[in-house]
C-alpha cells in the first residue's frame, strides 16, 4: 500500500514538473513565438481586490493587443501568481515564473512590500518589472530592471499636504499608520514633511497593525489632541473600520487617506462614516474624456464593475509593456529594459506616462471626496509645480479633471493636463 | 479625564470579548486539563456563522432588534455543534493518549478550520451587516459610547451570570464540577463523563460565538484569521486570572482589554509606542507566571470547572 502511493506520488510529481516545463521553456526571449508574461498579486490574501483589480486591468489590455494583432504579429499570454499578499511568498512565485515558467517580463505588485520582496529576484534574473501601483520610493532602487506606471509616495504624501493646508485650512494634523507597511510609513514621512513645510503641525501620530480589531484607543488619543485634519495612509480593509470607530466616538474632522483606499470593499466596511473624507488617486474613473470613458465602458461590458485605479494602473503597465516590446523589437532582457526605461509621453489611461531617470512615472495626482459610495473628483495636483500648484475645479464634484484650467507649470516633458489621451497637449518635445 | 474615561470603555469593551473568550478555555482546561487552541477560531466561526445567517434570513438589509437575537442566538446554536463535533471527532478519540499529543491536536485543528475558511471564503475581510442602528450616547461631558458597546456589555454580563448559574445551580453544572475535579471518580459516580465534555464544549464555543457576533457589531470587518491573535489574547486573560477558574478569566480579560488600550492611549506619553499594544498582553503573561504561576485567582484548592 505504501509503495503504492508512494510511486503514484512520485507520477504526479513527474507529471507536474513536466507539465510545467513546458509551459514557458519555448517561449523564453527571443524574436518569435507567443511573448509570455509574468503577473504576481495577491489574489486570495487580505488585500485580494488589489491583485484581483489589477489583474483584470492586464488581462484587458492583454486581450486587446492580441486582438488587435499581437505585438509584430506574436501574441501575449499573460501566467499569473498569488502571493496572498505575502512578501516571503510574492518572491517565492516571483523566482517560479522566472525560473520555471521563463516570463520575459513581470508585472506586479501593488502593496510596496511585496514587489520589494519581489524585485531583487527579477533584478538579479534581468528580468524586466513593471509595477502598476507600488508609490514607495525603494521600489525602484532595487535596480534597473524595475521600474512602475504610477507616481511616488513623496509626491503622493505632498499631495495631500498640499490639499490640507492650502484647500482644507488645517493648521495641525494627527496621522494613523499602519506600522509594518511600508506604503504607510512612506507615506506618513513625506505627509509629514511636506505638511510641516507648509506650516502645519503634525500634533499626534499613532500606528496599527494589519489585522487589529480595535481602534478607539488611539482615536480617543488623537481626538482629545482635535486636530484639523486625520491622515490615514492605510489600506482600505483597516480603514472602513477606522472611519467607523472615528464616527462613534464623535470625531468630525475630515480624515485623509491615499490610493490604498480605493476598494469597493471599503464601503462595505466603512458605510456613512466615510462620507466627507478625501484621497489622493491615479485617476478619476468620472473622468469624461472619450479614452477613459471607452476604458471605464470596456471594463464594465467585461466584468460587470467599475475599474478602480488599480484595474486603470494594471491596464496601463501592461500597455506601457507591450509599447516597449513593440519598440525593443525582441523580448530579450536588456533590450527590453531599454525601452520599458526610455517610455515617454505614452498616453495611459492614468494619464500621460513618462518614465524618468528613477524609473517612476511622472504624472499628476488627482483628490476625491468620497460621498455616498461614490469617489467626487475635486483637484488635480501636479508634480513639483511652484506656489499655485492647485488647479482647482470651480464646482468641485461637477468638474471632471478635463475641464479644470491647465496649469502651465509643470516639471518634465509632461503635458499640464490630467488624464487626457487626447492628442492636443502632446507637446513639450524635451 | 474625558479621554480617561472613553479609553476605559473602550478597554473595558475589548476586555469584555476576551472575557468570554476566555471563558471557553478555562472550561475546557478545568475539565480536560486541556488547552483548546482552536477555541479562537470557534470565535471566528461563530463571527462568520452569523454573517451568513444575517444574509440567508434576510435581516442584512437593516437594523433589527428581532435579526440581532436570532443571528446572535443562532450563531451560539451552530457554534456550539461545531465545538462538540470537534470534541467528538479530534480530541475523544485519542483523549486515553499523552495529553501533548491532544495539544498538538488542537493545534492542528485550530489551523485545519483557519485554512479550510480561507480556501473557501478568501482571507480579505468582509464587512458584517449592521443588525443595530448605530448610535452614540454621550457620557461625562465628551465620552461616547456607541450602542454596540452597550448591547457587549449587556450581553456579556448576561451571559456570564447565565453561566455562573448553570455551574453552581444546575445538575449539569454539579456534574461538571465534579468531573472537573476527578474525571475518573466522576465515572464511578455514575456521570456520563463524555456528554458532560461536551457540553462544556458546546457551552464555550457558544459563547465564543456570541464574542463573535458582538464584536462583528462593535467593528464590522471579519476575516478567517481574526481569531488568530484575539483568541491568544482570551488564552493569556484565562491564565492571568488563574486558568480553570470561571470569575478569573473574565477579570484576566477585562485586565487585559484595558491595559492593551491604556498602551495605546496613554504609552506614547512615557515613550511607548501603540504598536506595543499586542506585546503588553505578553508581557503582562510572563510576570505572572514569574510571580504567581496559578494566575491571580487560581490555586490549587479553589474549586474549578
Amino acid at each position: 500500500m505504501k509503495r503504492t502511493l508512494l510511486s503514484l506520488l512520485l507520477i504526479t510529481t513527474f507529471f507536474f514538473t513536466f507539465a510545467c516545463e513546458r509551459r514557458g521553456g519555448p517561449a523564453a526571449g527571443g524574436e518569435t513565438g507567443q511573448i509570455v508574461v509574468g503577473y504576481y498579486g495577491d489574489l486570495t490574501g487580505r488585500t485580494s481586490n488589489f491583485g484581483v483589480s489589477t489583474r483584470n486591468g492586464v488581462l484587458m489590455a492583454a486581450d486587446e493587443i492580441n486582438k488587435a494583432g499581437g505585438i509584430n504579429g506574436r501574441q501575449i499570454t499573460i501566467l499569473s501568481e498569488d502571493d496572498e499578499g505575502r512578501p516571503e511568498k510574492a518572491a517565492t512565485v516571483v523566482t517560479k515564473l522566472i525560473d520555471q515558467d521563463r516570463v520575459i517580463a513581470l508585472l506586479g505588485e501593488v502593496a510596496s512590500g511585496n514587489t520589494l520582496a519581489a524585485a531583487p529576484k527579477a533584478q538579479s534574473a534581468h528580468v524586466p518589472m513593471i509595477s502598476p501601483s507600488s508609490t514607495n520610493p525603494a521600489v525602484t532602487q532595487v535596480g534597473d530592471y524595475i521600474s512602475r506606471v504610477c507616481f511616488i509616495d513623496p509626491f503622493q504624501g505632498e499631495v495631500m499636504a498640499k490639499f490640507a493646508s492650502n484647500t482644507l485650512k488645517a493648521k495641525t494634523a494627527a496621522i494613523m499608520l499602519d506600522f509594518n507597511s511600508p506604503y504607510s510609513r512612506g507615506l506618513t514621512e513625506f505627509f509629514e514633511k511636506s505638511f510641516t513645510k507648509l506650516g502645519g503641525k503634525v500634533v499626534s501620530k499613532q500606528s496599527y497593525t494589519q489585522g487589529d480589531r480595535d481602534y478607539k484607543g488611539q482615536l480617543t488619543s488623537i481626538r482629545s489632541l482635535k486636530p484639523d485634519v486625520i491622515y490615514v495612509p492605510g489600506y482600505y480593509g483597516e480603514v472602513g473600520v477606522i472611519a467607523k470607530q472615528a464616527k462613534q466616538l464623535d470625531i468630525q474632522v475630515p480624515l485623509l487617506g491615499g490610493d490604498g483606499w480605493d476598494a469597493p470593499q471599503l464601503w462595505d466596511l466603512g458605510g456613512d462614516a466615510l462620507n466627507g473624507s478625501y484621497i489622493s488617486n491615479h485617476y478619476s474613473v468620472e473622468d469624461p474624456s472619450p479614452a477613459i470613458q471607452k476604458f471605464v465602458g470596456d471594463f464594465k461590458a467585461r466584468y460587470n464593475i467599475a475599474p478602480d485605479a488599480l484595474a486603470a494602473l494594471g491596464y496601463d503597465a501592461m500597455r506601457v509593456l507591450a509599447d516597449a516590446l513593440k519598440r525593443a523589437g525582441t523580448s530579450e532582457g536588456p533590450q527590453l529594459r531599454d525601452a520599458i526605461n526610455t517610455t515617454k509621453d505614452f498616453p495611459g489611461v492614468t494619464g500621460v506616462i513618462t518614465i524618468d531617470a528613477d524609473r517612476n512615472a511622472v504624472k499628476p495626482a488627482v483628490v476625491l471626496k468620497l460621498q455616498g459610495g461614490k469617489y467626487v473628483y475635486q483637484e488635480t495636483i501636479t508634480p513639483d509645480a511652484p506656489a499655485g500648484t492647485v488647479a482647482s475645479a470651480p464646482t468641485p464634484g461637477l468638474s471632471p479633471p478635463a475641464t479644470s484650467p491647465p496649469v502651465a507649470a509643470t516639471v518634465s516633458s509632461q503635458p499640464a493636463s490630467t488624464n487626457k489621451n487626447a492628442p492636443a497637449p502632446k507637446t513639450t518635445p524635451k | 479625564m474625558d479621554t480617561f474615561i472613553q479609553q476605559l470603555i473602550n478597554g473595558l469593551t475589548v476586555g469584555a470579548i476576551y472575557a468570554l473568550i476566555a471563558l471557553g478555555y478555562t472550561m475546557v482546561y478545568g475539565i480536560l486539563r486541556l488547552i483548546n487552541f482552536a477555541h479562537g477560531d470557534i470565535y471566528m466561526v461563530g463571527a462568520f456563522v452569523g454573517y451568513f445567517l444575517a444574509y440567508q434570513l434576510g435581516f442584512a438589509a437593516g437594523p433589527s432588534l428581532l435579526g440581532l437575537t436570532v443571528v446572535l442566538l443562532g450563531s451560539m446554536i451552530i457554534s456550539a455543534l461545531v465545538g462538540m463535533a470537534i470534541e467528538r471527532f479530534a480530541y475523544r478519540p485519542i483523549r486515553k493518549y499523552a495529553r501533548m499529543t491532544t495539544l498538538i491536536t488542537a493545534i492542528g485543528v485550530s489551523l485545519l478550520i483557519e485554512n479550510l475558511f480561507v480556501a473557501r471564503l478568501g482571507a480579505a475581510p468582509r464587512a458584517f451587516p449592521q443588525l443595530l442602528r448605530e448610535e452614540s450616547y454621550t457620557l461625562f461631558g465628551n465620552a461616547a459610547i456607541s450602542k454596540s458597546q452597550i448591547l457587549i456589555f449587556i450581553v456579556s454580563i448576561a451571559l456570564m451570570l447565565l453561566l455562573q448559574w448553570i455551574i453552581f445551580k444546575t445538575k449539569v453544572g454539579t456534574a461538571m464540577r465534579a468531573v472537573s475535579f476527578n474525571l475518573n471518580s466522576a465515572k464511578l459516580m455514575g456521570i456520563n463523563t463524555d456528554v458532560i465534555i461536551s457540553v462544556t464544549f458546546a457551552l464555550g464555543s457558544a459563547l465564543a460565538a456570541a464574542a463573535g457576533v458582538l464584536t462583528a457589531q462593535y467593528n464590522p470587518q471579519i476575516d478567517p484569521l481574526m481569531g488568530i491573535i484575539t483568541g491568544l489574547k482570551a488564552f493569556v486573560a484565562a491564565v492571568l486570572g488563574g486558568i480553570g477558574n470561571v470569575p478569573g478569566a473574565v477579570l484576566g480579560g477585562l485586565l487585559i482589554g484595558i491595559a492593551e488600550t491604556f498602551v495605546v492611549g496613554y504609552g506614547q506619553n512615557i515613550g511607548v509606542p501603540s504598536t506595543f499594544r499586542d506585546a503588553v498582553a505578553f508581557a503582562i503573561l510572563i510576570l505572572v507566571l514569574l510571580f504567581r504561576p496559578t494566575g491571580l485567582l487560581g490555586s490549587t484548592v479553589q474549586e474549578k470547572v
